[in-house]
């Protein structure tokens, strides 16, 4: 099967999965990352989507915004949704009742992957179900209304961690997903986001490619809760690169290629700035968590950088 | 007819399951229903079966994993007790909304808290209203061909309903009883084909499930799952017809024991129905008119019918293995809405019994059947709801 190549004028001639006229707001990053996602994918898939705005969104019945075959069951289990629904595939395989090669990608935001999905999530990985499970990632629970999840920033304003007189917003780091993913030590693991869409479909082509579980996390903003204008998704993700506040990087078999390498790392207050959510931040008196949240961005990008040089002193060694 | 053998409860349906041979299975381990997935697990690695056994991370991810493979599009089994019944929760409604027909062997345990292993219906009633279909079994036969039976039942095309099929927990599941298997070939031709209704897997007709449903559609949804609940009955029935001509074994809504003229009469599911039968023989011999009704289908309840099998009584006990703290029994409830909704008024006593696994013995039938006829003689209830063998 001839592979489409990821040049936007061969993109463009691919039909679309998942259709226009769904409820998502303008701006909103999810759809964009899930239209890279199924633009990059060469083979039928089916999906699982955990509850959120992305689900809500696309499937006010009786419409549907999505071309393949879908499915939502509740919030904490996309990833067990879709190892069911692998297993049966793969049980209809053996007996030879279903012949087609298909794949299976699970969908869900921050909140049903780093919280209350974490766990269904981790056993999914574990059992090694041929599974992509992509977690579009926007820093909180953005459908009931901006309530901060493990993986909201250490400093932003929510509806759960208010910026008020005693308490500057979330006073914890965000988790890192991504590193305990790769933890699982299963075949792909990789983070990125839709401003980088041909680093987004190489490494949805590669996760799909892989036989067994696969982990893509995807910066994705959200207007409403990071208080950005509804014109700057792109702007917004690729700064968050450029910063090194979101690393592009991926695991394959275990070993770490660091993606891109900004030629001057940015002040991660340039991330910062433009987003409402960390307006507080900007007070003289929050200045302790700016340099906090860029001692946390410097350490774990230089945590990156030294484990990638490890094993390219490995290979040089050899 | 099939082989007559001495096996437990667990292992009877652990049988049955390999008879079915169920495309996915995914469980997670809990007593006293561990052992009927621990030999399933033995027949998926014998390759006696054909099933994807998926070893999921807690019972949540039992029943979302079952509901996913349903979808995708064939017949998928799961077992649990208790708290992993409570675990399910969430997603045994959505299993129902999204009318796939799962089957579950329900090997009941009470609910904690406390902690306490042990046979109780306070996991199968606390699912009530779940939207699966419960069947109940006295013994590991009525399990065995219960849960055959299910599949048939779960899966016709009037219901496409999830079912679980409930026995109690250690008396049954790990007691061992002299019961006969069917033939494989028979179990098979009687079960059938699974027939996939819009499956996930057909990728050239693509179809979402689980999509958001407002105000302005929601309720046709549960209508028509009620709709499917009313077909239950006859299914049950046309199907047990069915099965009596490849076991002899017959099977109805409930068992009716010595109650056609019975003007004290038991209400009890489950093991404790048979301690009772034993109880009532004697009694009958002293020419008393006592009789047992025990439920075999208790969702959907089969009002009309249960209250044309107790029309007879004056007096009725209702014997309950959960309790509705601060209202009645589970089961109390059924009987008196079957009852009054009938038009009868019988003289009606609520007894919760055996929590927690504790004993049932005839002595207390005795005491249950003495105080309904001092109730039939007297006419006075002294406690409405009271609970057996309980200290005080």
């Amino acid at each position: 099967m001839s592979t489409t190549p990821l040049r936007l004028k061969e993109l463009s001639k691919k039909d679309e999965l998942l259709t226009g006229g769904h409820r998502l707001c303008a701006g909103c990053g999810a759809p964009i990352a899930v239209r890279q996602v199924l633009l990059a994918a060469e083979m039928p898939v089916i999906a699982s989507n955990a509850t959120g705005c992305l689900e809500v969104s696309t499937t006010i019945y009786p419409y549907s915004a999505w071309k393949i075959p879908w499915i939502h069951t509740a919030f904490e289990n996309a990833a067990a949704t879709i190892s069911g629904v692998e297993a049966m595939y793969r049980s209809l395989k053996k007996q030879g009742k279903i012949k087609e090669r298909i794949k299976f990608i699970a969908f869900g935001g921050d909140g049903g992957t780093y919280d209350i999905g974490f766990q269904s999530l981790s056993g999914a990985m574990e059992r090694g179900h041929d599974i992509v499970y992509i977690c579009y990632d926007n820093g909180a629970y953005m459908n009931t209304g901006i309530q901060r999840s493990s993986a909201t920033p250490l400093g932003a304003n929510t509806t759960t961690s208010p910026a008020g007189s005693v308490i500057p917003g979330k006073v914890q780091p965000r988790k890192n997903l991504t590193k305990i993913m790769a933890a699982h030590g299963i075949p792909y693991v990789a983070q990125t986001t839709p401003a980088h869409w041909r680093d987004l479909m190489t490494k949805v082509r590669k996760a799909l490619d892989v036989d067994g579980p696969a982990f893509i996390n995807v910066l994705a903003s959200c207007n409403r809760g990071w208080r950005t204008p509804t014109d700057t998704t792109i702007a917004d993700t690729k700064m968050a690169v450029e910063t090194c506040f979101w690393p592009l990087y991926e695991y394959e078999n275990g070993r770490l290629t660091i993606n891109y390498k900004p030629k001057e790392k940015k002040p991660v207050t340039e991330f910062l700035k433009t987003q409402g959510r960390f307006k507080h931040l900007f007070s003289p008196e929050n200045e302790g968590i700016l340099e906090r949240a860029q001692e946390l961005v410097d350490r774990e990008w230089e945590a990156l950088l030294r484990e990638e040089s490890l094993y390219k002193s490995e290979e040089e060694k050899a | 007819m099939g082989k007559k053998l001495a096996v437990t409860g667990n292992q009877a349906v652990a049988e049955a399951m390999r008879q079915i041979n169920p495309d996915v299975c995914a469980a997670y381990p809990i007593t006293p229903s561990t052992e009927v997935m621990q030999r399933f697990a033995s027949f998926v690695a014998d390759g006696k079966v054909d099933t994807e056994l998926v070893t999921v991370e807690s019972e949540h991810s039992a029943m979302s994993a079952c509901i996913g493979a349903a979808a995708a599009g064939g017949r998928v089994m799961t077992a649990t007790s208790s708290q992993g019944l409570a675990l399910m929760w969430e997603m045994l409604h959505i299993a129902s909304g999204m009318r796939f027909p799962i089957v579950m062997p329900l090997v009941n345990r009470a609910l904690s808290a406390p902690i306490n292993i042990h046979g109780d219906h306070s996991d199968g009633m606390g699912s009530r209203d779940c939207g699966w279909i419960q069947l109940f079994s006295e013994n590991g036969q009525e399990a065995y061909d219960n849960l055959i039976q299910a599949i048939r039942i779960a899966e016709h095309d009037d219901v496409r309903l999830p079912a679980m099929v409930c026995m109690d927990g250690f008396i049954i599941s790990h007691s061992i009883e002299s019961m006969e298997y069917l033939p494989d070939d028979v179990v098979r031709n009687f079960i059938g084909e699974f027939r996939p209704k819009n499956p996930l897997l057909d990728i050239e007709n693509p179809v979402t499930y689980g999509p958001l449903v407002l105000p302005d559609f929601f309720m046709e949804f549960k209508r028509q799952q009620h709709e499917a609940m009313l077909n239950v009955k006859d299914v049950v029935l046309d199907v047990a017809r069915e099965f009596e001509k490849i076991s002899g074994r017959g099977y109805g809504l409930f068992e009716a024991y010595r109650l056609d003229d019975a003007e004290l009469a038991l209400v009890i599911l489950n093991s404790a129905a048979g301690t009772a039968k034993d109880v009532i023989d004697e009694y009958r011999e002293k020419g008393i008119k006592v009789g047992l009704l025990k439920p075999r289908l208790f969702r959907p309840f089969p009002y009309k019918e249960v209250a044309e099998a107790l029309s007879s009584a004056r007096v009725i006990g209702v014997l309950d293995r959960a309790d509705s703290l601060g209202g009645f029994g589970p089961m109390y409830m059924e009987i008196s809405s079957a009852m009054t909704t009938n038009g009868a008024k019988p003289l009606m006593i609520n007894k919760i019994y055996g929590l927690g696994g504790r004993d049932f013995m005839p002595e207390h039938v005795v005491q249950v059947i003495d105080e309904l006829k001092e109730i039939a003689e007297t006419g006075n209830i002294r406690l409405q709801k009271d609970f057996l063998g309980v200290r005080e």
